[in-house]
């Protein structure tokens, strides 16, 4: 199990750090096996600081994550590399995730070199071969190529047939298919809801909502750093309380059913201080 | 009619040869239609959209004209161009973030770019101040630096900058894509808008997001591969799509509502190939459901009642509501 | 399936998406990077004058008949067969052959010497600086600016006239503690947009430690970058060396090629038509920055598989 409890991020900001941003804000949920999380929020949420706390990537300024019941603000090198055995993440520029001037498969190579030392390059070879086909991959497709011979939904696949080869059994996903064309897009995240069904968890942080809607068991939507409602994704989505989350769904473009009620979309007044959460009904909470 | 582009051929050189993204398009904006332009990554649609402003310097003009309000467009000259962009035909570019200057402010940067048109920036200003509000801006955003902007608010000053000479086309590349919902709502919204006033007389809106041009667009232009597939209003695209490639689209695109274990949607499984050496016949065959022995002869554009399309096997025209769900392959 | 991604038609602005041959057989990164050096016209013309260049340097002295010094041969002959004297005499007879594979000699040293004192000590505070961030930025930021504004020129002027006797290490020295800071900040600058590319989260995922990361993943991506900061401090070295030794600052016990030309100018070597004097010197070190410059072109090239290929 993943728990966040009351966690923080303030960056330093300015020469000296004098200045202060708030990134996160008191944010608690739990994160477990078997389910797809939905983190959704627009830009500036807080919702790729988290992802990247989680991924021990950033350090939380107040608050913890726990990992099984251990704080990974603590843990030295070997642990650390434990966590990364059980916790992985993809990135939403499939391009940035590899080194330019390697080729794309040296990712494996990395995980063998890292993780599994011992592994021979026989054995290596057909464990690789089984991650890339539980991602639909061809390896004569996908290896010995560089990143940019590649296409965007090639190179998120192999991020993800990298995090299987560790076993993992949490991935945190990070608008991992915002920069595919639609017609790849729907297949990565079918790949994504896979692995639910293989027992893992995975914390789908997304800013589109019909994304999230479609894969995820529960949702958080976030704003400005803090949680303003959460719960099962079936109730926040069918019956959305707070102000905020009913301005998101009603600029959702959809298809059959036009934009109405123009002015609401424009502006939202920022409350001064976001209030506790509290309960609809159950399984539903926002912060009114 | 606004725009008649014809047979349109822009090539792309590279050292290896042409690549042919954009391979004899022909299709009418009519005065007030806002057009959208959909299509996966490589089909064209952002090769086009260039194509009607300024060619960069990879792209050739191989063939076909443009004609704008019957005055042929020379699109292979950049010189001869000038004196149409921003009068006739304008663009509101994919990044507007970073089509303004950051170390001008915002008011100085469009008097200059103005006065470099040999337009009165003066006597512009007062309407240059009432679009801003139009748009929901405050004229005192002119005082201020873009770094003091929201990425919302710069989109809206590009676009406002874009169409201050109430040009006749304005093409939209991807404005939306990289904006929040909420503001994407608001910017797209704002630009019917500016069609409602009749600050522009056309649009060509060109973005991946079929929901995006569902909510603003007329009608909805479809490319694959470098040519036309279909084109039909706004409403048929959506409901009653006829291409084969078009219905594929449609069905890959999750709506809120939809949930995985409801309904599982598919993608379009394979690759748009590759326009260096395109493939004869339809160029969507290889990854056609419906592809028959017919479709290595490439299939003619044909017009009918205010629909185009150009397939052999597209589905009937009177065809059933419910968008045909895709089987899995 | 094709595996050729149509991506330029998605980015047109980025023409190196426009990929031509599937690389068809898998080859080991350094035989790959190899059968394309040897491919590379710029980098095969750079190495060989950098390497015909040094074979001199090295060779040179041991074939010349008369040391650089002496003043043993006839004035100011031109060029000849006739007793060695290759390349003629100075105005006071001595070889200018001798003198000039020993100045050249000396330029490759003081290149070597003081580009790489500056290239490592830019290195070690480039990159600690731009990985680490914060603080340790900081201050080493401040460091880099405070020897950024010294007038090294005037230093180093002050230095070598106080220094009884000079050497050429000592040059090299002072020239490379002195003149890294650019280096620094470009490494810096380099590392710091390197570091926020995902490729390096993605490492710090797999268990790679601080070292590993800077050295295999950041390093490598700037292999032609860091190449080309080393040429430019070694071609800064032998131009401020040759500046130093050009106005009377140089070495006091042997010859290099800026007193060559200190000499041929002192002695109106171009009013007496003595070219063989002034022009070796002169062309030597325009042939060792600039053959070093095309090879770092080439060698960029090479590096970078988006170019190879265009």
């Amino acid at each position: 199990m993943l728990r966040l409890d009351n966690v923080s991020k303030t960056y330093r900001v300015g020469s000296f750090g004098r200045g202060r941003l708030t990134a996160v804000r008191d944010v608690s949920f739990e994160l477990r096996e078997g389910e797809v999380f939905s983190l959704i929020g627009e830009s500036g949420s807080g919702k790729s600081t988290i992802g990247r706390m989680i991924l021990r990537l950033l350090q939380p300024t107040a608050g913890s994550i726990k990992y099984g019941g251990d704080d990974i603000a603590g843990l030295k090198r070997g642990a650390l590399k434990d966590y990364y055995r059980n916790v992985q993440g993809v990135f939403q520029d499939p391009f940035s995730s590899y080194n330019p001037i390697f080729k794309a498969d040296r990712i494996f190579k990395m995980v063998h070199a890292e993780f599994f030392p011992e592994v021979s390059g026989d054995e290596w070879r057909a464990r690789l071969e089984d991650a890339l086909e539980s991602v639909s991959l061809n390896p004569e497709d996908v290896l010995h190529k560089y990143p940019h011979q590649l296409s965007g939904g090639q190179l998120q696949r192999l991020l993800i047939a990298r995090a299987l080869l560790l076993d993992i059994r949490y991935l945190v996903a990070d608008e991992i298919i915002s920069m595919l064309d639609a017609s790849t897009r729907i297949d990565v995240l079918n790949l994504l809801a896979d692995l639910k069904e293989r027992g893992l968890g995975v914390l789908f942080i997304t800013h589109d909502l019909s994304l999230g809607n479609y894969i995820s068991d529960t949702t958080v939507i976030l704003r400005h750093g803090s949680i303003v409602e959460m719960g099962e994704t079936e109730k926040v989505f069918g019956n959305p309380q707070h102000p905020y989350t009913q301005m998101l769904l009603a600029s959702v473009p959809r298809l059959h059913a036009k934009w109405n009620g123009g002015a609401q979309a424009r502006a939202l007044p920022e409350p001064a201080d976001v209030p506790a959460l509290v309960e609809i009904e159950s399984g539903h909470l926002a912060a009114l | 009619m606004a725009l008649h582009v014809e047979d349109l051929r822009v090539y792309y050189r590279t050292l290896a040869g042409d690549v042919k993204a954009l391979d004899g398009v022909t299709f009418d904006v009519a005065d007030g239609e806002i057009m959208g332009l959909a299509g996966e990554s490589g089909c064209g649609k952002s090769t086009l959209a260039k194509s009607l402003i300024r060619l960069d310097g990879r792209m050739r003009h191989v063939g076909g004209k443009v004609v704008l309000d019957g005055k042929e467009l020379p699109i292979w000259d950049d010189a001869a161009m000038n004196k149409f962009r921003f009068r006739d035909v304008s663009i509101v570019p994919q990044y507007a973030m970073s089509a303004l200057n950051p170390i001008r402010k915002i008011g100085r940067m469009i008097h200059e770019l103005l006065r470099a048109r040999g337009v009165d920036a003066k006597a512009a200003h007062q309407e240059l101040e009432r679009r801003l509000e139009m748009v929901g801006l405050d004229p005192g955003v002119l005082d201020l630096y873009p770094i003091e902007l929201s990425g919302g608010m710069k989109q809206r000053v590009v676009m406002v900058i874009s169409t201050l000479l109430d040009p006749s086309l304005l093409i939209a590349d991807e404005i939306t894509s990289a904006l929040d919902v909420s503001t994407q709502r608001a910017v797209a919204e704002t630009l019917v808008e500016f069609r409602d006033r009749g600050l522009v007389k056309s649009m060509i809106f060109v973005t991946h997001d079929i929901g995006v041009l569902y909510q603003v667009a007329d009608t909805i232009l479809v490319m694959y591969a470098g040519k036309l597939a279909e084109k039909a209003s706004a409403e048929e695209i959506v409901s009653n799509p006829r291409h084969p490639y078009t219905r594929l689209l449609v069905s890959s695109l999750p709506e809120v509502g939809v949930r995985y274990e409801d309904r599982q949607l598919t993608g379009i499984p394979g690759r748009p190939p590759h326009l260096l050496d395109p493939p004869t016949g339809c160029r969507f065959r290889d990854r056609c459901p419906l592809a028959t022995a017919r479709c290595a002869e490439e299939p003619p554009w044909v017009e009918q009642g205010g629909r185009g399309i150009a397939c052999w096997e597209a589905t009937p025209a009177p065809v059933v509501a419910e968008p045909v769900p895709v089987e899995a392959r | 399936m094709s595996s050729v991604p149509t991506a330029p038609l998605a980015s047109p602005a980025d023409p190196s998406q426009v990929e031509v041959l599937p690389v068809a057989q898998p080859m080991s990164g350094f035989r790959e990077s190899l059968h394309f050096a040897l491919r590379n016209k710029k980098l095969v013309f750079g190495l060989s004058m950098v390497s015909g260049l040094l074979l001199l340097a090295i060779i040179g002295p041991f074939i010349a008949q008369h040391a650089p010094l002496d003043y043993g041969g006839k004035l100011s002959i031109a060029p000849t067969t006739k007793g060695g004297y290759w390349m003629g005499t100075t105005l006071q007879g001595q070889d200018v052959f001798a003198q000039f594979v020993t100045g050249l000699r000396l330029a490759f040293i003081v290149g070597a010497l003081g580009g790489g004192i500056a290239a490592l000590i830019g290195m070690v505070v480039g990159f600690t600086a731009g990985y680490r961030a914060g603080w340790v930025d900081e201050i080493l930021n401040m460091l880099t600016n405070v020897v950024l504004v010294i007038p090294t020129f005037a230093l180093l002027l002050v230095i070598a006239a106080y220094l009884q006797v000079r050497g050429v290490l000592m040059e090299a020295v002072f020239i490379g503690i002195t003149s890294w800071p650019w280096a620094a900040r470009a490494l810096r600058a380099q590392t710091f947009s390197l570091v926020s590319r995902d490729f390096v989260d993605m490492a710090r995922l797999s268990g790679r430690s601080s070292r590993k990361i800077i050295f295999k993943e950041i390093a490598p991506n700037m292999s032609s970058y860091l190449f080309m900061m080393f040429i430019l401090l070694f071609g800064g070295a032998i131009l401020i060396a040759a500046t130093l030794d050009f106005i009377g600052l140089g070495p006091s016990n042997t010859i290099s090629l800026g007193q060559m030309m200190q000499l041929s100018v002192q002695n109106a070597a171009l009013q007496l038509h003595l070219w063989w004097w002034f022009l070796p010197p002169g062309l030597a070190i325009t042939a060792l920055v600039g053959s070093l410059y095309v090879m770092n072109v080439g060698l960029d090239e090479v590096f970078n598989p988006k170019l190879r290929d265009m």
